[in-house]
């Protein structure tokens, strides 16, 4: 069978880039892809972006990108879907060079939230929602994550407290991770007392929004130069699957069913069982989001995911480490650069280049980011190349 | 300066007027003409009775651009007697706790101001706490 490989990672760090434009950062992580990858020339170009045309009055950012790093003529689009674009991106350069249509596939994940604040920030995030039946009523993302929580708690008796769980773990791998936006441990005392966003949920809940570029070069084993440089990762599963776009709609709106289906899918693909896996990179955007998403994953039952972020069972020592680089939550959230960022930190894991961060023996990766709130779930399963 | 969005959409936010599927008589807030649960066509209009209870609830301090007036307000989501859950912000609180399984009704309400102060006013549903003398009748 074809196989897909990651040949090339690059990342810039994340964070407030008020000095930078869009296009800058976007080429700062291409440069760093393409000296990963040793001069590996693409074919064509895939770059996830939520929210350009938007928070920087840009659209169009196929050519824009392309033309600024120097490789007009190629084919390349953008690709959105929402929160995860960067997974789609991603599935689109994994078909693309599957297929035989590219040779070699860059994908790049941007989002440059800081030439907009103040109040236009939220009204962007609400068009990725339901405009005419969520946004229109003024709800946000954050609102809508704390509708979620407030439910949750309610039907299953979990206490408030016990969601700090997350945070702590990704701040705590935060520290290690150079890219983070935050590099200090947290306390459970300082969550306790954070201020609230929307109750249930507190600032440690949310991960910031922030500025943040990543790349990788996708091509098939037999067409990379010898002697290459790194630790070969391929692309084992690959999934996509969407849900209702508004969370009314679902019939039962405390279970992620795409993010279900779409870990099922990449697993079958990749012949095995999400048990089988050494790390999982979730979309720990709220708290409550890595609870569900453990759930849907099948790593906990309906309305106990929020147990497993209690007695380190997720840190990196833990029986199902995530968020091993600082999660959204420190590492910060580029929007639809995030699901890039989180491949390739699972990268970083598997050709053991994860320094302090290390998993020991990394052999398999899960990957998933979610547009809202899972009404589009990506994953994708890595795999060592032995 | 948007116009027809809001004038499309009228019957909705001033009467809640959803679907109901002709074939498995499931009643649809908002209306999306393709029924979710038999996949047949549901076109036929229904007016909901703006009834119901809140499932969840939360208060929203960071406004999106528009709702800046507002601040802090609740949004929630309620479910209606027919069945759908709709997203909605609650108004006339008062000193009334909210809870969750608190009975609301619908009401219509300023949303929000379309841009400036020549700018569109846009009304629609927002729900409020059932009055308990309303309740005991």
């Amino acid at each position: 069978m074809t196989e897909v490989v990651i040949a090339g990672i690059g990342q810039t760090p994340v964070g407030e880039h008020w000095n930078l434009s869009l296009r800058e950062l976007t080429l700062m992580a291409i440069e760093a892809v393409q000296q990963d990858s040793v001069g590996l020339q693409p074919q064509a170009l895939f770059v996830g972006n939520m929210l350009a045309a938007r928070l920087s009055r840009q659209a169009h950012l196929g050519t824009l990108v392309a033309d600024f790093a120097g490789l007009t003529g190629i084919e390349a689009v953008t690709i959105e879907a929402a929160g995860a674009s960067g997974g789609a991106a991603l599935r689109a350069g994994f078909t693309s060079v599957l297929s035989g249509q590219a040779d070699v596939a860059m994908v790049v994940g941007i989002e440059k939230f800081t030439d907009q604040i103040g109040t236009s920030v939220e009204e962007s995030l609400g068009t990725l929602s339901d405009s005419d039946y969520e946004a229109a009523q003024g709800l946000t993302s954050a609102a809508q994550a704390a509708l979620l929580m407030r439910r949750y708690m309610h039907e299953f008796d979990a206490p408030r407290e016990a969601f700090g769980g997350f945070p702590l773990t990704a701040h705590a791998n935060g520290v290690g991770n150079p890219n983070a936006m935050f590099r200090k441990a947290i306390k459970a005392e300082l969550y306790n007392r954070a201020g609230m966003v929307s109750e249930p949920l507190n600032m440690f809940d949310v991960a910031p929004n922030a500025d943040g570029a990543a790349a990788l070069i996708l091509t098939r084993p037999e067409l990379l130069p010898p002697e290459f440089p790194h630790p070969l990762v391929r692309i084992s599963g690959s999934s996509i699957v969407t849900d209702t776009l508004a969370l009314h709609d679902r019939p039962d709106p405390l279970s992620f069913h795409a993010a279900r289906l779409s870990v099922e899918r990449a697993c079958k693909q990749a012949g095995i069982t999400p048990q089988q896996i050494d790390l999982f990179e979730l979309w720990d955007s709220y708290s409550i989001y890595a609870a569900l998403s453990l759930e849907a994953a099948g790593y906990a039952v309906r309305g106990q995911g929020w147990q497993l972020a209690r007695n380190g069972r997720i840190s990196l020592g833990g029986e199902l480490p995530v968020s091993t680089m600082g999660g959204l939550k420190a590492r910060g959230n580029p929007g639809g650069a995030s699901g890039v960022y989180q491949v390739v930190e699972a990268v970083l894991q598997l050709r053991g280049q994860a320094g302090n961060n290390q998993i020991t023996g990394a052999k398999r990766a899960m990957v998933q980011c979610l547009g809202g709130p899972a009404s589009t779930a990506a994953t994708h399963v890595l795999e060592t190349v032995s | 300066m948007e116009i027809t969005p809001h004038w499309r959409l009228k019957k909705q936010r001033y009467n809640l007027v959803g679907e109901t599927c002709p074939h498995c008589g499931v009643k649809l807030f908002p209306p999306r003409d393709i029924c979710p649960e038999c996949g047949q066509e549901a076109k036929n209009l229904y007016n909901f009775s703006g009834k119901g209870e809140v499932y969840s609830y939360t208060t929203v301090y960071d406004p999106p651009a528009g709702y800046e007036e507002y601040t802090p307000y609740t949004v929630a989501l309620v479910k209606l007697e027919e069945g759908p859950l709709v997203t909605a912000q609650l108004t006339d609180v008062g000193q009334t706790p909210v809870e969750i399984g608190t009975p609301v009704e619908m009401v219509t309400r300023k949303l929000r101001q379309d841009g400036d102060e020549r700018g569109l006013l846009i009304y629609g549903y927002k729900f409020r706490p059932v009055l308990e003398r309303q309740l005991a009748q």
